[in-house]
């Protein structure tokens, strides 16, 4: 599956991607960004997203169980205290394509969102959350015993 | 695809209301394989968003790691009894449709 080709053209569009987020940061937010869901590392996706790395805030809260025992349906949600915020992102970090949800947040809609993910194996779960003022985040490990990506 | 894949449940809840959508959808994430070894393609859900009185209450772009029958919760502020909501989804595949709830 992970052949050098493709380990290649992972690395040149992490490289694309870090250089494209700085030359323009979140222009196209609400539309689905390939780029940003088929990359295949948690680096280019969240460089695609938001062109620099969030930093940690307990502002955010993950709510995803400490072990998963099917990775296929894995409930989680996310809830933010902080204000005006436009958007929340979920990664799973070794998932094929770590991207797994970006929800944008209109005026009006409370900062807290569930759903439900797929988890190929034990992995930090990630959720990102924008607001005027920045990027923050808040990760938890959660622990699969069956996986739920391909098979 | 058939219509009407999106199950909601609005309900009235103080000033909010709380939403929650289930899809049926199978979400192939073009990662597995069939049982001769070819790769079933990919068809899922990319985008779901969520209208009240024609204003954007929610907006969702999903991967693949997004499981099978996706499920999503929010609230937003305001919402009254009987006021619709319209769902608008749309596959990899372009495929789309709009449906509608209630809100209890």
């Amino acid at each position: 599956m992970m052949n050098r080709r493709s380990v290649l053209k992972a690395v040149f569009t992490g490289g694309l991607v870090a250089g494209m987020g700085v030359l323009m940061p979140r222009v196209a937010m609400a539309a689905w960004s390939k780029i940003a869901f088929e990359a295949k590392s948690q680096d280019a996706a969240m460089g695609a997203l938001y062109g620099a790395d969030p930093s940690a805030s307990a502002e955010v809260t993950l709510k995803a169980p400490d072990i998963a025992e099917n990775g296929a349906v894995v409930p989680v949600s996310v809830k933010s205290s902080l204000a005006g915020v436009t958007s929340i992102a979920l990664f799973v970090a070794n998932n094929p394509q770590p991207l797994a949800a970006q929800f944008t947040i209109p005026e009006g809609t409370l900062a807290n969102v569930s759903c439900r993910i797929r988890m190929g194996k034990t992995s930090d779960v990630t959720a990102v959350v924008t607001t005027a003022s920045g990027v923050f985040s808040a990760s938890k490990e959660v622990k699969v015993t069956i996986g739920g990506c391909g098979g | 695809m058939a219509k009407g894949i999106l199950r909601a449940k609005a309900k009235v809840k103080g000033d909010n209301t709380v939403v929650k959508i289930m899809a049926k959808h199978a979400m192939e994430t073009g990662n597995r394989k069939d049982k001769s070894g070819n790769k079933i393609p990919a068809k899922f859900i990319q985008t779901l968003s969520i209208a009240y009185n024609g204003k954007t209450v929610m907006e969702t772009n999903m991967g693949t790691a997004i499981s099978k029958n996706p499920y999503l919760a929010f609230t937003f502020v305001g919402g009254a009894k009987g006021d619709e909501l319209q769902m608008t989804w749309t596959e990899n595949t372009g495929a789309s449709a709009t449906e509608t709830a209630k809100i209890k």
